[in-house]
C-alpha cells in the first residue's frame, strides 16, 4: 500500500499527473477516490475490497473527469480489460492515461462485509481468474499475490437456464426483469456504455419504452446484452450496482459464451485485438439463414 | 375464421424488395400475411426493430436481404449476420422463440424464393400460434396496479 501512495507522490512531484483515480476507505468503506494534489496520496488504499472497476470514469462522456486534466488510475487486471476496450474504439489513447497496475489476488463480493478474503465471500469473477498483475499498466504495485481458492462453478446457473425449455425460459426473465425499475444504474456503472447519447434515452422514436414494465424492460435488457456482445469486460459491476438484484451478468456472460462460440473471441487486454461485433468474415456461419 | 398471424417483413431496398416486386408482377401466389417495411440495407435493420414489432403485436417477423457478396454497400449484410447471429441466440436465451424469426438472403431475381420464404414463414408462426406472451408481459404489470388502486384510470395499451 506503501507503494502505491510513494508512486502516486511521485507522479504528482514529477508533474506526470494532474490527477489520480484510486480507492480509499471512510468509516462508510472503500470507495472510489479522486486524488488531486501530492500530499493527498496517503488517503489511497487497495485490498481486497476494492472491487469498483475505475476504468468506468475513463469514458469521455464523463465530462467532470475529463476536466481534470491527465489522469493516473488504478487498475487492476480485469479493469485492464475495460481500459484496453476504450482504447480499442478510440474513446481513449494510451499515452493518455497513467496506468498504475495493482497485483490482485481476487476481490471480495460484497465489499461492505468485514472479514479476510475466503473462498465463501470471493467474487465469482475471480475464481479462475489467471491474471494476477494487468500486462497493460504503465507500474505495477505491491506484493505479488495468489489466485484466489474455491471452486464454484460460476456458469452452472447459466447451464440451467440454457437447459430449460422455451416457455420456462420466458416466464423466468419476465420474472427477473419485471424487478427492473429502470434505474439504468447497469448503464451508468459499466465502462463499456460510453454513447453521447443512449438508445433507451431516445424519445422520437422511443425505441425503448422508458416506463417499467417487462415490455420495455426486455428491450433494454436485450439491447444492453447484444451491444456488450464481445465488449463485455466481466467487471460484475452491473450486477453490484443493480438494486433490484437482477443477475444481469447472466445475459452478458451468455452473450459472451455465444460470440465465444461463433467468432472464437474472448475480451482481453490487447487493444490491437478487434472486437467481434463490427469486423466480419466472409465465411461467417449462417446456418440460421434460409 | 382460424388464427392468422401478422408478419412483419424488414427487407433491403436493393435486393429483398425488388425480388418482392419481382415475385408480385410474375403473379406469384403467396400468404397475404406479410407487411414489408423497406429499408436501404439488411446493416440498418436494427434488432430493435424485431422487438418494436413484437411489442406492437406482430406474431412473426422475416429479415432478409442480399445475398453475401450482393451488398449494394459491400459490406452492410456481413456486419448484419454477425448481429443476427447473436441475436438470434439471446432471443432464445430469454424464451423468444427463434422460429418465429426468418433470416433469409433474397435477390432481386428470386421472387420465387421470396413467395416459398413467406409461405414457409406463415405457415411456421400459425403452428406456433399467436405471440400473446411478449406483449402481454407490459399489460400484466398495468393490470396488477389497477388492482391496487393506485392507477384508476388503466393506461392505453396501443396494440
Amino acid at each position: 500500500m506503501q507503494e502505491l501512495r510513494d508512486l502516486a507522490r511521485k507522479l504528482f512531484q514529477e508533474r506526470k499527473i494532474d490527477a489520480l483515480l484510486g480507492y480509499e476507505c471512510d468509516r462508510r468503506g472503500v470507495r472510489p477516490a479522486f486524488v488531486k494534489a501530492a500530499d493527498e496520496c496517503d488517503r489511497l488504499i487497495f485490498d481486497q475490497r476494492c472491487v469498483h472497476n475505475l476504468a468506468a470514469y475513463l469514458s469521455p462522456r464523463r465530462s467532470h473527469v475529463v476536466a481534470l486534466g491527465r489522469l493516473a488510475v488504478v487498475i487492476k487486471s480485469c479493469d485492464a480489460r475495460a481500459v484496453a476496450g476504450l482504447i480499442r474504439e478510440n474513446q481513449l489513447k494510451r499515452e493518455d492515461v497513467v496506468l498504475i497496475g495493482v497485483r490482485c489476488g481476487g476481490v471480495v463480493l460484497n465489499p461492505d462485509e468485514p472479514g479476510e478474503l475466503e473462498s465463501r465471500n470471493t467474487a465469482p469473477r475471480c475464481v479462475g481468474c489467471e491474471q494476477r498483475e494487468p500486462a497493460l499498466a504503465d507500474h505495477i504495485v505491491g506484493e505479488p499475490k495468489t489466485a484466489p481458492a474455491g471452486n464454484q462453478d460460476r456458469d452452472a446457473r447459466l447451464s440451467e437456464i440454457e437447459s430449460m425449455n422455451l416457455d420456462e425460459r420466458l416466464g423466468l426473465w419476465v420474472d427477473l426483469l419485471s424487478r427492473c425499475t429502470r434505474c439504468h444504474a447497469c448503464r451508468q456503472v459499466c465502462p463499456m456504455c460510453f454513447c453521447e447519447r443512449c438508445v433507451a434515452d431516445k424519445t422520437l422514436p422511443a425505441w425503448i419504452e422508458s416506463s417499467p414494465h417487462s415490455r420495455g424492460n426486455f428491450a433494454w435488457h436485450l439491447t444492453r446484452a447484444l451491444h456488450l456482445a464481445g465488449r463485455c469486460v466481466d467487471c460484475g459491476e452491473c450486477e453490484r450496482a443493480c438494486p433490484a438484484e437482477i443477475p444481469l451478468g447472466l445475459l452478458n456472460r451468455k452473450a459472451a459464451r455465444i460470440v465465444s462460440a461463433r467468432y472464437g473471441y474472448t475480451v482481453t487486454d490487447d487493444p490491437s485485438k478487434p472486437a467481434p461485433i463490427g469486423t466480419y468474415r466472409l465465411d461467417d456461419g449462417q446456418e440460421f439463414m434460409e | 375464421m382460424g388464427f392468422e398471424p401478422k408478419i412483419v417483413a424488414f427487407v433491403c431496398n436493393w435486393c429483398t424488395y425488388t425480388g418482392a416486386d419481382l415475385a408480385g408482377t410474375s403473379r406469384i401466389a403467396m400468404a397475404p400475411n406479410v407487411r414489408i417495411i423497406r429499408l436501404p440495407c439488411t446493416g440498418r435493420i436494427d434488432t430493435l426493430f424485431i422487438l418494436k414489432a413484437f411489442e406492437r403485436g406482430a406474431d412473426g417477423v422475416i429479415v432478409s436481404g442480399c445475398h453475401p457478396a450482393d451488398c449494394h454497400y459491400t459490406s452492410g449484410n456481413y456486419h448484419a449476420r454477425r448481429r443476427f447471429a447473436v441475436f438470434r441466440e439471446l432471443m432464445e436465451f430469454v424464451g423468444i422463440d427463434p422460429l418465429r424469426v426468418t433470416f433469409s438472403w433474397v435477390s432481386a431475381s428470386e421472387g420465387g424464393k421470396w413467395a416459398e420464404v413467406v409461405n414457409r414463414a406463415t405457415e411456421q408462426v400459425r403452428r406456433l400460434g399467436p405471440f400473446e406472451t411478449y406483449p402481454r408481459a407490459g399489460r400484466r404489470v398495468s393490470y396488477e396496479r389497477r388492482q391496487d388502486g393506485e392507477n384508476a384510470k388503466v393506461r392505453k395499451e396501443y396494440l
